[in-house]
């Protein structure tokens, strides 16, 4: 890629006997809104803490808009916009104080770059004058997206923007980000929410510090092996066991009402599976082919955490 | 004959002028996985916490696992579970010292404990984990644990606060066949989280606007009833246009 906005080569970091990072690659181009997708402990919060100069790698190279991350990590500072997972702002300052802090220390003004935060700022603008610690999670979230933007940075990164908060909130935020892109910052966001992964240019799926995938959502869609259908009957929790002693099925995985089953392409046939299903007593039968989401690619693609006694370890 | 185990009438909380919680009135029944759910800023905590015997009503009645919330607190404490994403389990403490711990504040005799502590650890798998700090066991793993931990008592309700923020989508679907299994066993599930195809596992589901109970259903009924594919669209026709700050 020619002239990335951010670089990631072979990164590795370990904390202790635990590996956060494992030999990590990516690039970035500007403008895109990439995702990082993957559970607590998959190493996200650790690949934002290294690009953002807070912590240094122990192996491999990164840059931000060409700058390295270690020795060029004041350059960096001027021009990232950092959200970080916990809420980070003053809980005893006003809405309006803590917007007017990060103005200041950046250089510059709320006036200056008001265009930028103008859309999200008009929600919580009724509340200036309470203190930030009495805003409802999703208020939070507006204020340090605000506060993250303020001075124009060329990259934003946002750590688990949207945990902890409601699903109302969550689309607000995700529209809030999309018309962002408008103004060509480069946004790095990352989520266990798999469904946020559709929202995003390009998602990189991560799990135990390595990269499963990377790849449009789209795409990473159409590179699943199997074919799935969603099964509903009357009895959802008999269900998930009958499906799971029917011959040929790969795996079964419940979402809401229905499992969706993957198998070798053509290997089922939806007869069968109802005749199946009528003798293990299920009625209401409905069996949909379906096209996989970003959670079922995730769930294929991962390898359940080992228990605990063989967890990661240094290998000495 | 349908026994209720929580029942709630006219629930009101005030901060001050703010009106957090205002005149809920429903009933949770033995047995049940009840859905709470709720915008941030709906009063989901408040209620919760005043459940849990951890704050008082502004006024209104409210009866936990059968005692009085006013005047038998200790009683309620002492018949529920409590687990959350935020806070469960000591890091400090290895797996064994964590059960031991709080089998110990549950009440529970040293044979029981002993006895209690080895089923839990075989039914996780968690038998070599025993001695391993809770820090370096991976989140799902823990977060397992801390369920079967606030259940040891068997205690009549289990709280779980978004009890599976953050975690990998494997280990959620297993932590919610150990609720299913608790629920078997006749513990009442009074359950928070943001994600709406958990709501979906619930056999009733309530959804808190602005301090008051919005609806309150099956999620069958609930989709029928808003004209919804599923509970994701139930609760954003719901909570969308909140006042909520």
């Amino acid at each position: 890629m020619e002239n990335p906005s951010i670089s990631v080569r072979k990164i590795s970091k370990s904390f202790g006997s635990v590996k956060a990072l494992d030999n990590i690659s990516f690039e970035i181009p500007k403008g895109e809104l990439f995702g990082f997708i993957g559970p607590d402990g998959a190493g996200k919060t650790t690949i934002f803490r290294i690009l953002a100069t807070l912590v240094l790698p122990d192996k491999g190279m990164a840059s931000v808009e060409g700058f390295d991350v270690v020795k060029d990590f004041k350059k960096i500072r001027k021009i990232l916009g950092y959200m970080p997972g916990r809420f980070s702002l003053y809980m005893d300052l006003s809405v309006e104080e803590n917007l007017s802090f990060y103005a200041t220390i950046f250089g510059t003004t709320i006036k200056q770059n008001y265009d930028l935060i103008k859309d999200i700022y008009r929600q919580i603008e009724p509340f200036k004058t309470r203190r930030a610690g009495n805003l409802s999670g999703g208020m939070k979230q507006k204020l340090a997206l605000c506060c993250a933007l303020i001075h124009k940075p060329a990259v934003i990164f946002l750590d688990e923007p949207t945990t902890g908060v409601d699903a109302v909130s969550r689309v607000e935020f995700w529209e809030m980000l999309r018309r962002l892109k408008e103004s060509d910052i480069t946004i790095m966001v990352s989520t266990p929410y798999m469904d946020e992964a559709s929202l995003c240019d390009r998602v990189a799926l991560i799990q135990d510090g390595k990269i499963m995938k990377i790849n449009k959502p789209e795409e990473i869609i159409v590179d699943y092996r199997f074919q799935l259908w969603a099964v509903c009957s009357g009895k959802s929790f008999d269900l998930l066991k009958d499906l799971h002693n029917y011959p040929g099925i790969h795996s079964v995985q419940v979402f809401g009402q229905s499992a969706h089953i993957a198998f070798e392409k053509s290997i089922l046939s939806v007869d069968e599976l109802r005749k199946y299903l009528t003798n293990t007593g299920h009625k209401d039968i409905e069996i949909e082919e379906i096209k996989p989401n970003i959670e079922d690619c995730f769930m294929e693609l991962m390898v359940q955490e080992p228990i605990p006694q063989e967890k990661k370890t240094l290998t000495s | 004959m349908v026994e209720n185990i929580i029942t709630v009438k006219n629930l009101v909380k005030k901060f001050g002028h703010f009106i957090a919680n205002d005149h809920l009135n429903f009933e949770v029944r033995k047995g049940e996985i009840f859905g709470f759910l709720g915008a941030n800023g709906a009063g989901k905590t408040t209620a919760i916490r005043i459940l849990c015997g951890l704050s008082y009503p502004s006024s209104g009645e409210v009866k936990v696992g059968g005692f009085d919330i006013y005047t038998q607190r200790n009683d309620i404490k002492r018949n529920i579970g409590y687990m959350s994403q935020r806070f469960s389990l000591y890091d400090d403490l290895t797996v064994y010292e964590n059960i031991r711990f709080y089998a110990g504040i549950y009440g529970l005799s040293r044979t029981e404990i002993s006895t209690k502590s080895a089923m839990l650890m075989k039914k996780l798998g968690l038998e070599e984990a025993k001695d391993k700090l809770l820090k370096d066991v991976p989140l799902g793993w823990k977060q397992k644990l801390a369920f079967s931990v606030a259940i040891i008592h068997d205690p009549k309700i289990v709280f779980l606060d978004e009890p599976t923020g953050g975690v990998d989508p494997i280990t959620r679907r297993q932590f919610w066949n150990l609720i299913f299994e608790a629920a078997v066993e006749g513990i009442t599930v009074f359950v928070t989280t943001h994600y709406m195809d958990e709501a979906e596992y619930c056999d009733r589901v309530t959804i808190m606007v602005d301090g008051k109970i919005a609806a309150l259903d099956t999620p069958a009924i609930l989709k029928k009833t808003y004209d919804a594919a599923n509970m994701n669209e139930v609760f954003l026709k719901l909570a969308r246009n909140t006042s909520t700050a």
